[in-house]
């Protein structure tokens, strides 16, 4: 049905809250937005009660402009820091159990495929490395072994933010957290080595200091997960809570860290290239 | 496979012709899938449920599902269900045991996300040491989840009971799941006659917007926005939202009865009313209890049986009814805990009538002797006056 969901019924629009009728007249359902543009259009998500200065609330902001189809899509989350400002967006938003993410995906998108298989419905899970490595590991790997349609988006803050500061599997070697009280005792785990090996079809990490280039990422990602295969992006979203970052230091650790490990990196099969090559092609090389 | 057409619910259950077949209680509740129009059915292999799963397989592989899959772990296809049933989906699974109390986080939170889902459970021990034999202890464990739980005494209520399950889930003033309960190996392995509506038969397809919760599918006004934050600790607004939800769950957990008593005849069973001493039970403890009464009349003793086919809601003005003049209730279990002599001294006034047991667990049989020697003893019989044990 696509936006006529969203839209208000003839009669009530003076009654409908000022957020939605905002959000019919400016927002971005049903039209190509930037994020460049950001600040010209009614956000899909703005507020929400995430920490000041929280670098993973900035990239869930980034992530709702990038949508390609918000008022076809689904996000999925599980317990954690990420689902306080995900539950709070003009996108509908499942909220299961903890670390149960992709396999809730993988009922839905596939309840989607049999009751519209002729429309086109995204299924994005965002969840922290806690939900999608430590205790979902293994519904994360199974989703992707079984070539499930959807997008995963890892917000990394190495770290069990909402629970208050403990060690997780991707917190970096030696750090010491609550739970590790003689720092981690290994390393922090490739998650993008194990997309890959499990079959997603696209996988990219990042800092997200760059919003052309996060939105690009999850637009990528979104539509190779819709006509191929599962599809995967590792964000490093730092806690600045436990890893006591300043909030005015925030970017600038991200973009450290970026240096560090989490430069840029994307992959993709053969055949997702060839269908970006094509759709990504300019206007005038269409024509010509 | 055959054509199926799409008959209304009232006629498939209560008025279509039935066919008698010999089968397995696996095979009867694999047939009253057949005939469900389920769209996705998601399977984790563990005994003694595996048979089911695997001919609800085979059914997807004839072209009856639209979807089926084996699931990494039960939580994973306990989380899936939940999915598949939010986007729409008309959903089933099965499990047995621990698979159970491993997807028991997930099925606990089914009716709280409003999930029409039908679950089979065929019965094994969970506790150590461990046994693939039949014990139904696991039932205990569902009893306080919210979902409602039929308890199949044979093979004929497993069809029964699955078939009607997913008509009654999907009432709108129900819409929680219903999880059919029968002891694996007992039931699931063994033959039984079951009298089958035609195979060329189905329900109508799920319409998921006849609902009190709507689907998650981004096609019906209002979109599903949340603009409030989640059950979280601190908020004093969440405590009240969960409490709130949790009555109306409860209150359709009750409202189910009325559905119960239109497809499937009521909660209980009750053989000779009239007693002096009954015996209640659920599930195979039933069927035991039902010969035990026939050993009984043949010695000229009033005993009479209470099968209570659902556990919850738990029948609790039905059963103080017809016990109201009884001088012994004898409740026998396959599982050590007595949860159903438990339930049931909880809803009678004068509760120390209650004689809980004979129990057996691990999977043992239960010979109607032991039934029997309760019997002598509420009857005052001394051992050597037995006649018939």
């Amino acid at each position: 049905m696509g936006l006529e969901y969203v839209r208000i019924s003839p009669g009530f629009e003076k009654y409908m809250p000022k957020d939605y009728v905002d959000l019919v007249q400016y927002g971005q359902f049903g039209r190509e937005v930037d994020v460049q543009q950001l600040g010209q259009f009614k956000e899909l998500v703005e507020e929400h009660p995430m920490c000041a200065g929280c670098f993973m609330a900035y990239f869930i902001r980034i992530f709702y402009a990038a949508l390609p189809k918000p008022e076809d899509t689904i996000v999925i989350g599980t317990a954690g820091c990420a689902r306080l400002a995900l539950s709070q967006a003009a996108v509908p938003f499942i909220y299961g159990n903890y670390g149960d993410t992709n396999a809730v995906a993988s009922g839905l998108k596939r309840a989607l495929s049999i009751r519209f298989p002729d429309k086109v419905k995204d299924v994005v899970v965002i969840a922290g490395d806690g939900g999608l490595i430590d205790i979902g590991f293994g519904m994360t790997m199974h989703s992707w072994f079984r070539r499930e349609k959807f997008t995963t988006i890892m917000v990394d803050n190495e770290v069990y933010g909402n629970t208050g500061g403990q060690e997780s599997g991707m917190s970096p070697k030696g750090v010491q957290l609550k739970m590790a009280p003689k720092g981690k005792q290994f390393d922090k785990i490739n998650a993008v080595e194990l997309a890959k090996t499990a079959g997603c079809v696209y996988v990219a990490k990042l800092a997200p200091t760059n919003p052309k280039r996060i939105a690009k990422t999850v637009r990528r990602a979104i539509l190779a997960a819709r006509h191929f295969g599962p599809t995967f992006i590792h964000a490093y979203t730092s806690c600045n809570i436990e890893y006591s970052i300043p909030t005015e230091k925030v970017l600038e650790d991200a973009r450290k860290r970026e240096k560090q490990d989490f430069g840029f990196y994307e992959w993709m099969t053969d055949e997702v290239k060839e269908f970006f090559e094509e759709i990504e092609r300019k206007p005038e090389e269409v024509k010509a | 496979m055959p054509e199926q057409r799409v008959v209304d619910a009232d006629y498939l259950l209560l008025e279509a012709p039935r066919e008698r077949k010999f089968i397995t209680g696996a095979q009867a509740m694999a047939e009253a899938v057949k005939r469900a129009n389920v769209d996705i059915a998601i399977a984790y292999p563990i005994t003694p449920q595996s048979e089911v799963m695997h001919l609800v397989g085979d059914l997807w592989a004839q072209g009856y599902l639209k979807d089926y899959y084996r699931a990494e772990e039960e939580y994973g296809a306990m989380s899936a269900i939940a999915g598949a049933v939010r986007g729409g989906a008309r959903a089933f699974s099965a499990t047995s045991g621990p698979g159970l109390l491993r997807g028991l986080e997930a099925i606990a939170s089914w009716p709280g996300h409003r999930i029409p889902a039908v679950l089979g459970v065929l019965t094994r021990v969970v506790n150590a040491p461990l046994s693939i034999q039949p014990d139904n202890v696991e039932i205990a464990y569902l009893l306080h989840s919210g979902v409602v739980v039929l308890h199949a005494e044979n093979q004929q209520d497993v069809f029964d009971f699955t078939l009607a399950s997913f008509v009654i889930s999907e009432k709108v003033d129900v819409y929680i799941p219903i999880a059919v309960c029968t002891e694996g190996f007992f039931v699931t392995h063994a033959k039984g006659y079951v009298h089958m509506t035609p195979e060329d038969m189905k329900l109508p397809p799920r319409d998921p917007y006849k609902a009190p919760v709507p689907p998650t599918d981004c096609e019906i006004p209002p979109a599903r926005i949340q603009r409030d934050a989640p059950v979280q600790k601190s908020n004093f607004m969440s405590y009240l939202i969960h409490a709130v939800w949790q009555q109306e769950v409860w209150a359709s957990n009750i409202r189910a009865m009325k559905y119960i008593y239109k497809y499937l005849g009521g909660p209980i069973e009750v053989v000779n009313p009239d007693a002096e001493v009954f015996i209640v039970a659920s599930g195979c403890a039933a069927a035991q209890g039902r010969e035990a009464v026939r050993y009984a009349q043949l010695e000229g003793l009033n005993v009479g049986l209470v099968k209570v086919k659902s556990i919850r809601p738990f029948p609790e003005k039905e059963i103080r009814q017809v016990l109201s003049k009884a001088k012994a209730v004898i409740v026998p279990e396959h599982n050590i805990v007595g949860w159903l002599a438990k339930e049931v001294k909880a809803v009678i006034p004068n509760n120390d009538i209650v004689i809980g047991g004979p129990r057996v667990y691990g999977g043992m049989t239960l010979p109607v002797e032991l039934i029997m020697e309760k019997v002598y003893d509420a009857f005052g019989i001394k051992k050597a006056k037995k006649v018939v044990v």
